[in-house]
């Protein structure tokens, strides 16, 4: 660079168009999705929260091939069994993972089953093992498992119920149930919200007085009494598929009213726009304006806001089956486990039966810093 | 006066509320076929026992629950005569507790009371906490202050009331000798309150109010954290600072007021979930509050008490929710002349 007399400066180098148009477009030329992409992986609490739970997603369909036990398999001999831990050495010496057996001795004091590991004949676990059956994805029959216990032992990693099942296997299956009920839950209250809230917000007037008093209505009431007093209606005599979809219908029908003002008030001021505008006079049909026109604006943004609301789904799912109004015995859900770790006296002696409480709190968590990752990445307020 | 015609604005939209709120809770309960009385004259008609039918029948009469369901409803909330004149909601006749069998109105006497003081100790407990954790995350943000209570925060959210309720019971009591369950000693059960009555309460409320008010506290916290920070990044606050004004009186003075606003606003969306939070954690800890009632009642069909207790649940938010709108209009004249809608 040199300076001119008159005290400006002038780069030497010969002009080159392109170079100047390439450094002008590497941002703009982008795709929208992958621009969202670049700004989603700067929120490294959000990317590895979305990997984690597609990961936990992922493996729902194979439960039955990780856990080593069935759901409700009973081992009498071994109830309210502590856990154990997977060992690799065994007298100083490698020799791979390996369980010791224990036996039940009882306890004359406390009259309570003390399990006794025998630390000198360590169980070889053997993998890829034939079990019991189970259905891949509920469809393919098999009987292999990832890893199974050995004969003679057992393979309690986060111990045993009150009837003697692996809680470790259950949480597995309980994923199946915990997890998705929530995301029935937001496609109903999704789907609601959004037609509730678009004709609220395009049509104005008598229709979207009434939507507004029923949002308000629904809004002001504590959520959890209804939940109770809707689920107390599910007749007791159906099977555990029915009342799963009834429950998530229901912990999406009280979810609605709050995506819903979120849609209004969009539409409200988008409709105003000159684009808008231009296709209604073009002879657009409303419905068409709306799915083609409006929408696209920002399902991105509900979308991430859908997220943040998966979470208290998954802990009303929680409390419902807890308090015994919601999934019931033979269905596995982290709530119903829970529901076993109701008193102070299990958490005490046996304090692994609150162990569900990990993935939830877990869950949880991720889903919320997703939701968060998300959300600011699609602000276009972002600086 | 403006003030004032806001306020009664805001009741009569109150009343409103409340009307469409108890259609609704009728509908709600009397959604699962059958009902209390004819399970129960079902069984005893099944066991053959003669005796208890008569009276079943009599309380079906009474009670006129042989009506179509808007004429039960209508007699329920006291629009309309039932069998011996006005005796509804509206006459403060609450109705009969099949499942007990006795008025609703002695069943649930103290429990109100004790419901109206746990939620109130909530949201005195969420103020303390999170006022004060929400301005030193905000003024000290990006410091360990700041993720500190940011974690925290998100752990309130994530862990579900209950367990977090067994689990703080327990420790609790194991290692700073709090007592474990109910809301008071049981000598002091039906006696009329008394200064040592009243510390006996104050020392069981501890832990439910912090269980009930952790994720409020949570939410409200992160909100005052976000809101402040927006305000500091304004051109008012750089020009005070420049000025050579301190750091706290800076922050007191200006961007915490306008930050203000929606901290009192929340309650009214924090109510409902902080109830929602008190019926689950009474019935986990067996307080005395309507929650394990409300259980109970739902459970066994018992259409007088559980619809009497939605019904008190459902007015202490909308009540909440009227005094916080309220507040807002005083603190805010904006809200009070500006428009309502929107």
């Amino acid at each position: 660079m040199t300076m001119q007399p008159d005290g400006r400066y002038v780069d030497q180098a010969p002009y080159d168009p392109e170079a100047a148009a390439e450094a002008r477009s590497a941002e703009l030329d982008m795709s929208n999705a992958r621009l969202l992409w670049l700004r989603f992986k700067q929120h490294k609490l959000g990317l590895v929260s979305a990997i984690f739970l597609l990961l936990s997603y992922l493996s729902l369909p194979f439960a039955g091939f990780i856990a080593p036990y069935a759901p409700n398999e009973r081992l009498e001999d071994y109830i309210y069994a502590p856990p154990q831990g997977m060992h690799f050495f065994h007298e100083g010496k490698f020799i791979g993972p390996h369980v010791y057996p224990t036996t039940a001795e009882m306890d004359l004091e406390s009259f309570s089953w003390k399990y006794v590991p025998d630390t000198s004949s360590p169980a070889m676990l053997e993998f890829f093992c034939e079990g019991s059956d189970y259905k891949l994805a509920g469809l393919i029959p098999s009987n292999t498992h990832l890893f199974c216990a050995p004969e003679g032992a057992t393979m309690f990693l986060f111990g045993a119920d009150r009837l003697g099942r692996d809680v470790f296997s259950r949480i597995l299956y309980g994923a199946q149930l915990s997890l998705t009920v929530g995301l029935v839950g937001i496609t109903v209250s999704f789907v609601i919200g959004i037609v509730l809230g678009s004709i609220a917000g395009y049509f104005g007037g008598f229709l979207d007085w009434i939507i507004n008093r029923v949002i308000e209505v629904l809004r002001s009431l504590p959520e959890l009494p209804l939940w109770l007093a809707l689920s107390a209606a599910v007749p007791s005599h159906w099977g555990p598929v029915s009342v799963f979809f009834i429950i998530s219908i229901i912990l999406g029908i009280l979810d609605w009213p709050g995506l819903a003002r979120a849609v209004r008030s969009k539409f409200l001021s988008l409709r105003e726009e000159e684009f808008v505008k231009a296709a209604e006079m073009m002879g657009a049909k409303p419905s068409r304006v709306i799915k083609k026109h409006l929408l696209p604006n920002f399902l991105s943004h509900l979308i991430a806001s859908a997220t943040l609301s998966i979470p208290a789904m998954i802990l009303g799912e929680t409390a419902l089956s807890f308090l015994g109004l919601g999934l019931r015995a033979p269905a596995v859900s982290w709530g119903v486990m829970l529901n076993d770790a109701q008193n102070l006296a299990s958490i005490e002696i046996y304090p692994w039966t609150a162990i569900p409480m990990l993935p939830i709190v877990i869950v949880v968590l991720a889903f919320n810093f997703f939701g968060d990752g998300l959300r600011d990445a699609m602000d276009p307020n972002r600086s | 006066m403006a003030l004032l015609r806001f306020a009664v604005f805001r009741f009569l939209t109150m009343l409103a509320t409340l009307v469409v709120v108890s259609v609704l809770v009728f509908l709600i309960i009397t959604l699962p076929p059958g009902d209390y009385l004819s399970n129960q004259i079902n069984e005893l008609r099944a066991t053959g026992q003669s005796a208890g039918i008569a009276k079943a029948e009599f309380l079906r009469a009474e009670y006129s629950l042989d009506q179509p369901l808007w004429k039960q409803y209508l007699i329920w909330a006291g629009f309309m005569p039932g069998p011996h004149g006005f005796a509804g909601l509206l006459q403060g006749e609450f109705g009969w507790s099949f499942e007990f069998d006795k008025p609703v109105a002695d069943l649930v006497g103290g429990a109100l009371w004790m419901t109206v003081l746990v939620n109130l100790a909530a949201v005195l407990f969420i103020y303390a906490v999170a006022l004060p954790l929400g301005i030193l995350a905000a003024a000290k943000s990006k410091t360990w202050v700041d993720y500190t209570s940011a974690f925290v925060g998100y752990l309130g959210l994530a862990t579900p009331n209950f367990l977090l309720a067994l689990i703080l019971f327990y420790y609790g009591n194991r290692y700073l000798n709090l007592p474990i369950g109910g809301l008071m000693d049981p000598q002091y059960e039906g006696q009329p309150m008394s200064f040592d009555k009243m510390k006996s309460v104050l020392i069981h409320l501890i832990i439910p109010t912090f269980v009930i008010g952790t994720s409020g506290a949570a939410a409200m916290m992160q909100r005052l954290r976000a809101n402040l920070l927006d305000e500091l990044g304004k051109p008012y606050v750089e020009t005070a600072r420049a000025k050579g004004m301190s750091e706290p009186r800076m922050l007191t003075k200006y961007p915490l007021r306008v930050a203000f606003n929606p901290f009192v606003a929340d309650i009214g969306t924090l109510l409902p979930s902080l109830v929602s939070g008190s019926v689950l954690v009474s019935v986990v800890l067996g307080l005395q509050t309507i929650g394990p009632l409300l259980l109970s009642a739902l459970k066994s069909q018992d259409l007088f008490l559980s619809a009497f207790v939605l019904m008190f649940v459902a007015l202490l938010t909308l009540i909440g929710t009227l005094i916080s709108d309220l507040l807002l209009a005083l603190l805010d004249p904006r809200i009070r002349f500006g428009g309502r809608e929107r």
